[in-house]
């Protein structure tokens, strides 16, 4: 497993350097703007957005007029806060239900994750132990492990103790992110200056103490990073939930929109039924908490990838 | 460090443990596991019996895990390329400093990443409607024949647009990412030998770029070889298309949700892991080799 952390040929930087390069540093390498550029990126860019501008215009029309009025415009009769409504009313507001499991499931799976994957990255950086490498190798080989090659057998372990169709079943397999811990202590090497932990020491500070008043500051932007990332993998999880859970009560939205997707699809290709719009609105809501995260966040997981994510 | 070395060497194992102990308990239990379901088989006359590595042989004749394990390969050796491929050119012009609006771009870019799969596949779905969608209204309008998204000889296709949508914003990130901690004075140095903007790319940004491209290669692999729950939505649109063993991964599900073949697909999806491991680390290997000591 040394392949994947070979240090001495890898472009290691400071947290420093990276931080203080200003937004615009390549101004002054280029010293122009390209118009060319800036509209193929553009177009580019209208690629990845044509789909969300259709679902946001497809969320204000009724099951009818999605299916007789052109894609991408508006129909005669918009009528988005009638089909929030439908959405949240459909099958006596199991909707919300499954907006408040994704919550939970997500927020206390990223939490958790995010935490231990610091502790055991600032662990595995700043100790030395006995089998220090070989733990954490043997937790970096399990990064290629198949997520979905892991589900199954996972399902079966949690049928075995009791555990499948509870919200268990979801939120501990999501709290062990390999890829986190591999992130945290890349990050842990950096952000953390060994000269602050010998001073706290110094000063009489036990090492659970420096752990969470000291160096989970530190750490903040690399915390940041694996807490989003993890949100979202738990957020748009599909595969476990599916296999795991059987009570429409306990679902994510991601299984319950595609058991709504399925019964548009029952009632007659969507032409009959009116679950098509409550689908397509559906979707459009649970698109927004993790946008208006991302873009809210933005600074904080773009340098912890900067720093840790990228650096081998 | 050697007069502090009493105090850290206790406490470092106890920040490593709560992590550790859910691995042991979460990945490695579950592996080992389904390693013991694997050597078994459900018998209709005397219940479960010890057949050492029958399920595996089986698995390795099964013509339905070829196929799908041969159109996972085809899908990830047209589909990756043509990923990082776009994240690189979209990283490398976000990097270059000629860009507008360059913040708003690389948000955009990267919002589908975190669009379900869910939602971005039944967006598709229906964009790639044969009748009502606006692809095909649009060919209508315009008297030409409507695109054919959802047939057999396109559908291969159609996954690899919806999984490009939805990753290249992700790679592009890392990878820009990379690009940013190269420092200044490289440039400078380069800019005054006479290099040009293509030449620092080529010469400078490239090389170091290999780590973050390693990176999101092997993320790649792992990503294309399970691909299931694209094809599982899309399955529900068209049934006759994309059947339940289309994918590798969508058979080893099928074989133990709907065909009750625990055991058997224990050992498909050991085999399908095994497969992922054995490309990464061919990659990685080969990744290592090319970096220049």
């Amino acid at each position: 497993m040394t392949t994947t952390t070979p240090s001495a040929t890898a472009v290691v930087r400071t947290t420093d350097q990276v931080r203080k390069a200003p937004k615009e540093r390549r101004g002054g390498q280029a010293g122009r703007r390209s118009t060319p550029l800036t509209i193929a990126m553009l177009a580019a860019l209208a690629y990845f957005l044509l789909p969300l501008l259709w679902l946001l215009i497809a969320s204000t029309k009724s099951t009818r007029d999605l299916i007789n009025s052109f894609g991408l415009w508006f129909s005669d009769t918009p009528q988005l806060l009638t089909n929030i409504r439908d959405t949240f009313t459909q099958d006596d507001g199991v909707f919300l239900h499954w907006l408040l499991n994704t919550l939970l499931y997500a927020g206390v799976s990223a939490v958790g994750a995010a935490v231990l994957a610091a502790a055991a990255g600032y662990g595995f950086a700043k100790f030395r132990f006995r089998g220090n490498g070989a733990a954490f190798n043997l937790v970096l080989g399990a990064v290629m492990v198949p997520a979905t090659a892991l589900a199954i057998p996972t399902y079966l372990l949690f049928a075995k103790v009791g555990l499948v169709n509870t919200p268990w079943a979801i939120i501990l397999p999501s709290l062990v992110s390999p890829f986190g811990l591999y992130l945290m202590r890349v990050y842990a090497q950096d952000a953390v200056p060994d000269s602050i932990l010998e001073a706290a020491r110094m000063d009489g500070a036990g090492e659970f103490r420096i752990f969470f008043q000291i160096v989970l500051r530190l750490l903040a932007p690399g915390l940041v990073t694996v807490l989003l990332f993890t949100l979202v993998a738990t957020w748009n999880n599909y595969f476990l939930p599916l296999i795991m859970l059987n009570d429409p009560d306990l679902y994510p939205i991601t299984v319950g929109l595609s058991s709504w997707a399925a019964q548009a699809q029952n009632g007659g290709a969507g032409a009959s039924s009116d679950m098509l719009a409550l689908v397509v609105t559906g979707s459009m809501i649970s698109v927004i908490p993790l946008v208006v995260a991302f873009v809210l966040l933005q600074r904080y997981w773009q340098s912890g990838l900067a720093t840790g994510g990228v650096k081998q | 460090m050697a007069r502090h070395l009493a105090r850290p060497r206790s406490a470092g194992p106890l920040f490593v443990a709560p992590f550790m102990v859910l691995f042991l308990l979460l990945f490695l239990a579950p592996l080992g596991y389904a390693a013991y379901l694997s050597l078994f088989q459900e018998k209709l006359v005397g219940g479960t019996s010890f057949v050492g590595l029958d399920n595996y042989l089986t698995a390795i004749k099964d013509p339905q895990l070829r196929e799908g394990v041969v159109r996972v390969a085809t899908f990830f050796v047209i589909q990756v390329p043509v990923m990082l491929l776009l994240a690189l050119l979209f990283a490398l012009a976000l990097d270059s400093g000629l860009l507008r609006l360059s913040r708003v771009i690389r948000l955009g870019i990267f919002v589908p990443y975190a669009v379900p799969s869910v939602v971005a596949t039944l967006m598709w779905g229906y964009l790639y409607g044969p009748d009502f969608g606006p692809f095909a209204q649009l060919s209508d309008k315009l008297s030409l024949p409507a695109p054919h998204f959802l047939t057999d000889s396109w559908m291969l296709g159609s996954l690899a647009n919806i999984v490009t949508w939805e990753f290249v914003g992700y790679n592009m990130i890392i990878l820009y990412a990379a690009l940013r901690t190269i420092p200044q004075d490289l440039y400078e140095a380069a800019a005054l030998d006479g290099a040009g903007a293509w030449r620092i790319a080529w010469s400078i940004k490239l090389p170091a770029l290999r780590p973050a491209l390693t990176l999101t290669l092997l993320f790649s692999v792992i990503g294309s070889f399970q691909l299931f729950n694209e094809p599982n939505l899309l399955m529900k649109i068209v049934p006759d298309v994309i059947d339940s063993a289309y994918t590798a991964n969508l058979y080893a599900y099928t074989l133990a949700f709907t065909s009750q073949q625990i055991n058997y697909a224990a050992a498909v999806s050991f085999l399908l892991g095994l497969l992922i491991v054995i490309i990464s680390y061919a990659f990685l290997l080969t990744a290592n080799r090319r970096r220049p000591a």
